[in-house]
């Protein structure tokens, strides 16, 4: 296996699926001549050419709303968003169109739709190129919420993702990007529906996703040196949620904290808490604990950009509050 | 607004001049003429019973009737292949029926049957029939209009010669919708043709009060857009000018924009008192009913009788009272389908 970047992965992954099926196509600001402001379509317009890796206007709300109006007469859009923030002006496409065509034409066309979109902060972009909505697009039925962790990840749930005949929203933390992983070379496909136990552990159960995973890694390591054995479980994805796993945790470790980067209240470390209240009540031994990022617009000044973004610290200082 | 016809003329493209009713009538077959005929008496029935049953609560939600835009409808989809794609609004019955949905269907997908166009989970703004490419009805103001635009994308990467059709209001040419769409259509060539079906009023704002520019094909001008305004109260002339843009979607690879003035009779929405006009205007538009117009076309060139005209009322009546039967007696959605094509690859999971 072959060690590359979480970059390189997905660009792996959009070239493998658009040498197999000549119906995938791309589409996004910048994706073609520039070779993606993340640089993830790399070399894309120099092997398909310009029909199938197509440079758009900043036009958000015609980026999606194509992707869907291709997606439902036969091809298989992936569509690419500068940035999650930019998909505000989306919404409506995503929302009332991508998420709603399937069953509100009571299953007659589908909508095979990738949405690709970087996301998180930690680059002093201040409040509006920062954010974090894993849990705004999890709240929709008829959407796939997926925010790989992971190389191996990226590249076998976009795979995945392409092949889906759902809307599947892709969120990729940009930090992740540079991060390095073995990742299977050639047909490695991922599920898009299951987490990921990533550490086992008996003591506390940390539930993350996306760059978060690599947070409760690193506290899980060093509540290792406290004598705490933590078990991590990388969400994967957000909707469907894989609540049976996350519950088979915790009835063996008896506590739980989750961990993520977007605002706590509302988000979905909230619904898995309410989860397990429902489902592990009886196996827990402490409140469910909760990491989020702080509820305030993203500042710019970068000591208040760290201060607001959780980090291992954080995740042991809740992990420590359920042994009080 | 009173039918203006120097304007109905207006356009920013070459066109040939006036085109006299005979020599149009010459271009067409008795046949599709009294087809034409029939589906705009079909749209008129078919609405009117609409009206009567959502009165009597037998249709649910909100019900946006097609009746004074019969001529529009047919003119512009009767251009249309079999094979080409429509995409709608929340208007759109009648835009369902001419492109050859069932009657019956779209009647039990009002009354939110399982034998609906879609399974009773859309209603009246949510029409569709993949297999006759009428592509869907939206009920997001200009929702539709990039969905079309990616059509588009489909028939020129697949290239095929189809053609896509989206047809929406003067109300959803003002939002951002609209101007991607449009800009897109041209940047990338696309065989699409706009339909803005200009009925006055988007709910109870008249045009003239909600867009700066109330000539609604003007607007095209900005994205070098080919684009015409006729007479929506006139099957034919409608025919003739969106044939010009279909023809120029299939063989140029272009986009247009048509707008065809004309006019609800009836309220936004069968819920609307509609205290925003007058009933002198509603009787000026009235009186340029299209059916009794056409009808009288039709007689004065010799190719119909009255007597055709009452085989096609009865014909329509059979129709519509058809379809209410079937609605009537087909099931509600089983409550074990809730769940059913939330995901299309469903696990169960949530």
């Amino acid at each position: 296996m072959a060690t590359i970047t979480y970059r390189e992965a997905l660009n792996q992954a959009l070239r493998e699926e658009m040498r197999r099926d000549p119906d995938v196509f791309i589409m996004g600001e910048d994706v073609g001549v520039f070779e993606g402001a993340y640089k993830v379509t790399v070399g894309l317009l120099a092997e398909f050419g310009e029909k199938r890796v197509r440079d758009t206007p900043i036009a958000e709300l015609a980026i999606i709303g194509l992707g869907v109006g291709a997606a439902m007469t036969g091809l298989r859009p992936v569509c690419e968003l500068m940035t999650v923030n930019f998909s505000l002006l989306a919404m409506d496409q995503i929302v009332n169109h991508a998420a709603k065509i399937h069953y509100m034409f009571g299953g007659r066309v589908k909508v095979p739709l990738v949405i690709r979109m970087p996301e998180g902060g930690g680059f002093q972009l201040a409040a509006t190129h920062s954010q974090t909505f894993d849990s705004w697009f999890g709240y929709v039925p008829g959407l796939r919420v997926v925010s790989p962790a992971f190389p191996a990840d990226a590249k076998g749930m976009l795979k995945s993702a392409i092949r889906c005949d759902d809307p599947v929203i892709f969120l990729e933390n940009e930090a992740l990007y540079n991060t390095r992983g073995e990742v299977p070379e050639g047909e490695y496909l991922e599920p898009l529906e299951t987490a990921a136990v990533r550490r086992n552990g008996t003591d506390v159960t940390l539930i993350a996703n996306s760059r978060m995973t690599l947070v409760a890694l690193e506290a899980a390591r060093r509540l290792e040196e406290e004598g705490i054995d933590a078990e991590v479980i990388d969400l994967r994805c957000i909707r469907p949620l894989d609540r049976e796993t996350l519950v088979q945790s915790v009835r063996k470790t008896n506590r739980a904290v989750t961990v993520e980067e977007g605002w706590r209240s509302f988000g979905w470390g909230a619904e898995v808490a309410a989860s397990l209240s429902e489902q592990a009540f009886d196996y827990l031994d402490a409140p469910i604990g909760r990491v989020g990022g702080a509820e305030v617009p993203m500042p710019y000044a970068r000591n208040l950009e760290k201060e607001a973004i959780p980090d291992a610290d954080d995740v042991i200082a809740a992990v420590r509050r359920l042994y009080k | 607004m009173e039918p203006d016809r120097k304007d109905a003329t207006g356009t920013t493209d070459q066109r040939p001049g006036e085109t006299s009713f005979d020599q149009q009538l010459s271009r067409y077959s008795r046949e599709e003429l009294l087809q034409w005929a029939y589906q705009m008496l079909l749209i008129r029935l078919f609405e009117e019973k609409t009206a009567e049953m959502y009165t009597r609560a037998r249709i649910g939600g909100f019900v946006h009737l097609n009746i004074g835009e019969e001529a529009t409808i047919v003119g512009a989809i009767s251009t249309l292949r079999p094979t080409d794609y429509l995409y709608s609004n929340y208007r759109e019955h009648g835009h369902a029926l001419v492109k050859g949905v069932e009657p019956k269907r779209i009647m039990a997908e009002l009354y939110g049957r399982a034998t609906g166009t879609s399974s009773g989970r859309g209603g009246s703004m949510h029409l569709i029939d993949v297999e006759r490419r009428f592509m869907g009805g939206y009920a997001i103001v200009g929702g539709s209009q990039p969905l079309a635009v990616g059509a588009g994308i489909t028939v020129t990467y697949k290239g095929t010669d189809d053609i896509v059709m989206v047809i929406f209001g003067e109300g959803a040419t003002n939002g951002g919708s609209f101007f991607e769409s449009l800009n897109m259509a041209k940047l990338w060539r696309l065989p699409v043709v706009f339909l803005c079906v200009n009925n006055q009023y988007g709910m109870g704002t008249a045009v003239a009060r909600a867009s700066a520019v109330p000539e609604i094909y003007r607007k095209a001008c900005a994205f070098d857009i080919a684009s015409e305004r006729v007479d929506g109260m006139d099957v034919l002339a409608v025919r003739e000018v969106v044939s010009r843009a279909v023809a120029r979607a299939r063989e140029a690879k272009e986009p247009s924009l048509i707008e065809a003035l004309t006019y609800r009779f009836r309220g936004h929405s069968m819920s609307d008192p509609q205290r925003y006009r007058t009933e002198e205007e509603v009787k000026v538009w009235r009186a340029r009913d299209p059916i009794p117009a056409f009808r009288e076309l039709l007689k004065k060139a010799g190719l119909a009788t009255d007597a055709d005209f009452e085989r096609q009322q009865q014909e329509v009546a059979r129709v519509v009272a058809e379809a209410v039967d079937f609605a009537e007696h087909s099931p509600a959605p089983g409550l074990d389908t809730l769940y059913q094509h939330v995901l299309v690859e469903d696990k169960g999971a949530c």
